[in-house]
């Protein structure tokens, strides 16, 4: 579903992606994991849209679609979703509108007419359980006063009512605490299906104890220096960064 | 920074929707103002001799004034002798129903949304359609009149109820009170006049619709609202304007009356013509309101969106005169282009345990100004004063200006008075945000902005807030932050 062939980007006049090369198909869930600074963020925000990172060389293609041609808002609603590593506040605006709007605005996309009222809390009920995330959260403004933790399940909590083909998780388990990191897993892999796929960008092992990936890609200074199966993370763990950083020759 | 502000540019440059001019005979006086003028519109109106007394007092008082020139705003040249000061739409008679409204009329309040049908068998609105400078139509009259409520044009009001508009005209805006003021008094062509007679509950929110129509006529327009002892009412105001290329200037002044233990909730949608993206044309909106708690345990709110016009200058104030007496001001104020907003309140408390609130929430986008100004005063012998005042400012792209101007003036140790204030800008990371789960920046702005005003929206009456929320999501369209 999606390819990624040799797509570098810049971030305020800083080149952070050399020439990243992935490809995710349906099923399938995908570890990047690398030291701070490598780039991990970068990629999950370039591929998200985000205008503040400029994309200077190569290409990306999402079920045969030119991503990096579409609005982030469009890229949305062909089913590709970021899961935030710092979720922001927007007060005012009630979760229930939040969703609702984005919903329709799936919906819509899709040809499809606009979710009742009735139906979409009931859809809500449904999806809330599924990460625990409690009641009095989604009657507050977006992430406004929730925990790291709050907000965390709150972006599952989204990705559960939006469905999408292709989740990036970007540093999702940063700032959990274990029951929370269990909830979270639990959520995502609820989720699974054989026709989505997912990308977790961690630092630690941690979060593939619970979420099991099939591949695992190490990134390191703006590129894909190693991929293998998911015995790399626990090899990661044991080892180090070190070892990779030796080992590309640096 | 320069996505961001590209990103503005696209989404703040949208056209004025409400901007078509109805084609209406209009029986108007030439250009220019004197004493001749003043004497003229009087006697066009058949007044008493107080009114034209009451007139001339504020026209001579005008000619000794000047122009206030304290607010931030680049005001151009204004030539008093180049404008219109009446015109009324030629009335052909008295109007049985509305079919035999002028159809133009009709479809100009289809085109807002209003439709006059709508609201007569919707909701239980009363309307006192303001056309120009006479009221045309006036629904619900015999039910208000039933509870004994005056809910009429002004001019009617003059000839119906004089003892009443003799009473309490100018009580709480002298006619010399500054000077649009008094050039309102001097000039004033019509307006609305409530009257809610001790004890009476009013069951129906009322509402007056302006509409500035003929071209180059100054609209001065006049609102007394009294409401006696232990009555309620809740008054809505709101105006959209078609497009203009040239300034128009409008210097209307409401006066609210709020007896012992009375209720006066004063609710306004204001949405006249702006200008164009580059600033030409628009409304120059020079408005005096003020209330005055005069009983005790009296309650007067002030709650408004301003998106509209050129230049705003406005301040609606509260006089707490009688102990125990509250006043609220709640305000959200746009700005985009090349608009300027000098607004705010004045909150003066005379009595003792007197309470006020202010929350103000200015939005500047484009080049536009946006400045709040508010005065709390505290009276020597007001006890145990309260106020509370929270202003905030969000700011859409670099290009546009937040200022806060508050004076407080306390002469009383038992008072508490508490000033806030919060600048911000939207993020674009909440755009991003927004974006990242489906809704476009457009929506997204939209979305945040009434988010923000949202403390305020919330005050207004239920139909005024669904139109409130649109209008702060059209005002804006262009002009991402």
């Amino acid at each position: 579903m999606l390819i990624v062939k040799d797509l570098h980007a810049k971030v305020e006049g800083k080149e952070i992606l050399k020439g990243i090369n992935l490809e995710v198909n349906p099923g399938e869930v995908h570890a990047i994991m690398g030291p701070n600074g490598s780039g991990k963020s970068t990629l999950a925000n370039v591929l998200a849209g985000h205008e503040n990172y400029e994309v200077t060389k190569g290409e990306v293609s999402f079920f045969g679609k030119d991503l990096l041609d579409m609005d982030a808002d469009v890229r949305s609603k062909e089913g590709l979703f970021l899961s935030f590593q710092y979720p922001v506040e927007i007060p005012g605006v009630s979760m229930v509108n939040f969703l609702k709007t984005a919903l329709n605005e799936h919906r819509k996309y899709r040809g499809k007419d606009e979710l009742k009222a009735g139906d979409f809390l009931k859809l809500m009920k449904e999806k809330k359980e599924l990460v625990e995330i409690d009641s009095q959260l989604t009657n507050r403004s977006v992430n406004e006063g929730f925990s790291g933790g709050e907000k965390k399940k709150n972006e599952i909590f989204q990705m559960a009512m939006l469905e999408p083909k292709l989740a990036i998780l970007d540093e999702t388990d940063s700032g959990l605490d274990i029951d929370a990191l269990r909830i979270v897993a639990h959520g995502v892999n609820a989720l699974k299906r054989p026709d989505n796929a997912t990308i977790v960008v961690t630092h630690y092992q941690r979060l593939l104890d619970y979420i099991v990936p099939d591949f695992v890609h190490v990134l390191y200074n703006g590129r894909i220096v190693k991929s293998a199966g998911k015995e790399l993370a626990f090899e990661l763990e044991e080892k180090g960064y070190d070892w990779i950083k030796k080992e590309v020759g640096e | 920074m320069e996505d961001q502000n590209k990103l503005l540019d696209k989404v703040t440059k949208s056209e004025y929707q409400y901007g078509f001019v109805t084609d209406i005979d209009s029986d108007a006086l030439g250009k220019g103002l004197n004493e001749d003028v003043v004497r003229w519109i009087s006697a066009k109106k058949n007044e008493p001799q107080f009114m034209l007394d009451f007139r001339l007092k504020a026209y001579r008082k005008w000619l000794e004034m000047e122009m206030p020139d304290w607010a931030y705003l680049k005001i151009p040249e204004i030539d008093y002798q180049d404008i219109i000061y009446y015109s009324a739409p030629k009335k052909k008679k008295e109007l049985e129903s509305l079919d035999e409204v002028d159809p133009e009329l009709l479809s100009t309040f289809e085109k807002l949304g209003i439709p006059l049908e709508e609201q007569k068998l919707l909701a239980g609105v009363a309307v006192d359609a303001v056309m120009d400078s006479v009221s045309v139509k006036t629904t619900f009259k015999e039910t208000l009149a039933e509870k004994g409520i005056i809910f009429s044009s002004f001019s009617e009001a003059v000839q119906e109820h004089p003892d009443l508009v003799q009473k309490y005209l100018g009580m709480a805006v002298p006619s010399t009170d500054n000077y649009f003021a008094a050039l309102n008094a001097a000039v004033f062509s019509d307006g609305s006049f409530v009257y809610i007679p001790k004890g009476v509950r009013c069951p129906m929110e009322l509402s007056t619709y302006f509409r500035i129509n003929a071209a180059n006529t100054g609209q001065f327009e006049r609102t007394l609202i009294v409401a006696d002892d232990d009555s309620y009412v809740s008054y809505l105001e709101g105006c959209t304007a078609p497009m203009r290329d040239e300034n128009q200037l409008h210097a209307a002044v409401v006066e609210i009356i709020a007896m012992d233990r009375a209720e006066v909730k004063y609710s306004t949608v204001q949405n006249w013509y702006p200008g164009d993206k580059n600033g030409k044309g628009g409304i120059y909106n020079f408005v005096t309101k003020r209330g005055l708690c005069k009983g005790e345990s009296s309650k007067i709110f002030w709650n408004q969106v301003e998106t509209g016009s050129a230049i705003t200058w406005k301040y609606p104030s509260c006089i707490l005169l009688g102990d125990n007496s509250v006043a609220e001001f709640n305000s959200v104020a746009v700005t985009n282009n090349y608009q300027q907003a000098d607004t705010g309140t004045k909150m003066v408390h005379i009595g003792k345990n007197t309470k006020s609130t202010i929350v103000s929430k200015g939005i500047s986008a484009g080049k536009s100004d946006n400045s709040y100004r508010g005065l709390v005063r505290v009276a020597p012998k007001a006890e145990n004063a309260r106020n509370f005042s929270q202003c905030d400012s969000l700011l859409l792209g670099d290009t546009c200006g937040a200022h806060t101007f508050p004076y407080i003036e306390v002469s009383n140790n038992s008072s508490v008075v508490e000033h806030e204030a919060t600048t911000s800008k939207i993020g674009e990371d909440q755009i991003f945000y927004c974006n990242q789960r489906g809704i476009s920046t457009q929506d997204a702005v939209g979305m945040i902005v009434n988010g923000y005003a949202r403390e305020v929206i919330n005050k207004l009456p239920m139909e005024f807030a669904v139109e409130a929320q649109k209008l702060l999501q059209i005002s804006l369209e262009g002009s991402v932050g």
